[in-house]
């Protein structure tokens, strides 16, 4: 029946229904909001701690002492819940549950707007706010609105210098920023099964960004290599007849490396546009582009060169820094002169390790650079893994297209 | 069956894409004290606002909200002293939080309006007049809320609800 999302959600788009959770996700910062509303329910009784998951990421190691404060309040009550815990330095929340915490067909939903990650995985997986996750602790399901769905059929593959992430900016200018609100997306046809799960997951992540509910992958045999990893059973998805709101086709081998211009994710345009704009800093990191993958090809890059400007670098996930480490991708970081920050979310959401000052420029490899967001009356730019490094070395933004 | 009084007050108007680190943001976010977050909000969009939202209604346009999933921005807006919200369209996240706190919504995809007018909104018509300075009026008719929304609402949020359906099921 219909759309990935109808056929995990069991029922026609655009109906309400309710539906129990497999999963449930908080991270430090609406950790710690969906407890305080949690007390003002009185408290008592999660229905499934079992599948509930705490994963500090967002401010970790704790950077004030009022942090470390509500975080220890948090970490003691999922000890005394008994919920899945994963400390500081165990990684970005969507990547944790990425690593095993996830199978296709599942319902998953996350305090946090890119809980969407993980429909590269064939689940059904969206954020909410502190109040929502309360009543998902409380009575383990919750109402949803089945999403119609908009459908990328991709052809053929990544051509010299473009990757996911510039299709990722690609299909949210298309969009616009609220082009899919209320909407899912799909990404179907033969181009999938050249796509890794990371290449899935930077598309997924940013469906968000063009209002998307979720971003979906039918699970296929590079689902289903990467769960047996994790020993996670994978069920092959098939698309059946499914009828979507809008259709594109998308020939990978024509996608450029991209920019998202200040301030908006869907200004986007050429990398060559903004040739040589200095830079104060360049990130590469988060939820988009933090994994194994992405820092592998940052270091292909960076090995063997200076970087030109402050350029700090964030693994998404404990497993990522030591395959990373395993691999010398963090030598070549460290000798390239990049600065290395502990697992977790950094400097995306400008609260430390990273933020920008006034006039400054960043180039992140993120996914949102709105107003002051990273840094108060600092503009930043996103782009791919590669854009990033080749504009680390030369210190301005530089086109791939250029150098590689 | 649902009773809601009809609401009126003067517009506060927003333009399209009001992101949440917009209305909060996020350098304010880690504490418990919800008042840190009514005294900073939309200190990054426009730092007269602050002053102008008690007793406002907001009219917004498309895609209010979009960003981050941080209810603090809806509950920001509710200890401001913000009536309802009306927008062009709302991002779905924020559209729940806002819904969760019982903050009356109103998605009108065609309003225009500007600052001061008066807004008469009423949940059970689902009906917003704006009446500008020379006291032309203007009626729209905004999208149905589900059932189960208007339900939410009028019980004063989700915890309200949430506690209905927890003691039902105790029985």
């Amino acid at each position: 029946m219909g759309t990935l999302s109808e056929q995990i959600l069991g029922a026609e788009a655009g109906t309400y229904i309710d539906r129990q959770v497999d999963r449930m996700y908080v991270h430090d910062g609406t950790g710690i909001q969906t407890k305080l509303v949690w007390d003002r329910l009185g408290g008592k009784g999660v229905k499934a701690p079992y599948r509930v998951y705490v994963i500090f990421d967002h401010n970790t190691p704790a950077n004030t002492s009022e942090v470390a404060t509500l975080q220890r309040e948090l970490r003691n009550f999922c000890k005394q819940q008994q919920f899945h815990f994963s400390d500081a330095g165990g990684g970005i929340c969507h990547q944790y549950m990425a690593e095993g915490h996830v199978a296709p067909g599942e319902i998953i939903v996350g305090a946090d707007s890119h809980s969407c990650t993980l429909g590269a995985f064939g689940a059904f997986a969206t954020g909410v706010g502190a109040t929502d996750m309360a009543g998902l602790w409380a009575l383990g399901e919750t109402w949803f609105r089945v999403p119609e769905s908009i459908g990328f059929h991709l052809h053929g593959s990544f051509s010299r210098g473009a990757e996911a992430k510039d299709l990722a900016l690609w299909y949210v200018s298309t969009l616009g920023m609220d082009g899919a609100t209320y909407q899912a997306l799909e990404f179907v046809g033969e181009g999938c099964a050249g796509l890794s799960m990371t290449e899935r997951m930077t598309l997924t992540n940013m469906a968000i960004e063009a209002g998307g509910k979720t971003g979906l992958f039918y699970a296929d045999h590079v689902t289903e290599t990467y769960m047996a990893q994790y020993g996670t059973h994978c069920k092959h998805q098939q698309p059946q007849d499914p009828i979507y709101t809008r259709e594109f086709d998308v020939v990978l081998d024509d996608i450029v490396p991209l920019l998202a211009v200040p301030h908006r994710v869907d200004s986007v345009v050429p990398v060559h546009k903004y040739a040589d704009t200095e830079l104060d800093q360049v990130f590469i990191g988060t939820c988009t582009n933090g994994r194994y993958e992405d820092l592998l090809r940052a270091a292909e890059i960076l090995k063997g060169e200076t970087v030109s400007v402050r350029t700090i670098i964030a693994p998404a996930s404990r497993r990522t820094y030591q395959q990373a480490l395993q691999a010398g991708v963090i030598d070549s970081f460290i000798d390239a002169g990049c600065i290395l920050v502990p697992p977790g979310c950094a400097a995306c959401l400008g609260t430390h390790q990273g933020v920008l000052g006034k006039g400054e420029v960043g180039l992140s490899t993120a996914n949102r650079n709105f107003k002051n967001r990273m840094g108060v009356d600092a503009s930043y730019f996103l782009s791919s893994v590669t854009t990033a490094a080749v504009s680390a070395i030369c210190g301005v933004i530089t086109d791939p297209l250029e150098v590689l | 069956m649902h009773v809601f009084n009809t609401i009126q007050a003067p517009a506060v108007c927003l333009g399209d894409d009001i992101d949440t680190d917009l209305i909060i943001a996020g350098r304010y976010l880690r504490t418990k004290d919800a008042q840190i977050w009514a005294d900073h909000i939309f200190e990054d969009l426009d730092t007269t606002l602050h002053a102008r939202l008690n007793g406002c209604i907001i009219v917004a346009g498309k895609n209010f909200g979009c960003g981050s999933s941080r209810e603090q921005a809806a509950v920001s807006i509710q200890l401001a002293g913000v009536q309802a919200i009306v927008a062009r369209s709302f991002s779905r996240i924020f559209f729940r939080n806002a819904l969760n706190l019982a903050i009356p919504l109103f998605e009108v995809p065609d309003i225009t309006c500007h600052d001061g007018d008066t807004i008469t909104c009423s949940l059970e018509t689902g009906k917003v007049t704006v009446q500008d300075e020379s006291k032309n009026t203007m009626t729209y008719q905004a999208q149905p809320l589900s059932e189960r929304m208007l339900e939410i609402i009028s019980m004063g949020g989700l915890l309200p609800y949430i506690e209905k359906r927890m003691s039902f099921k105790a029985l």
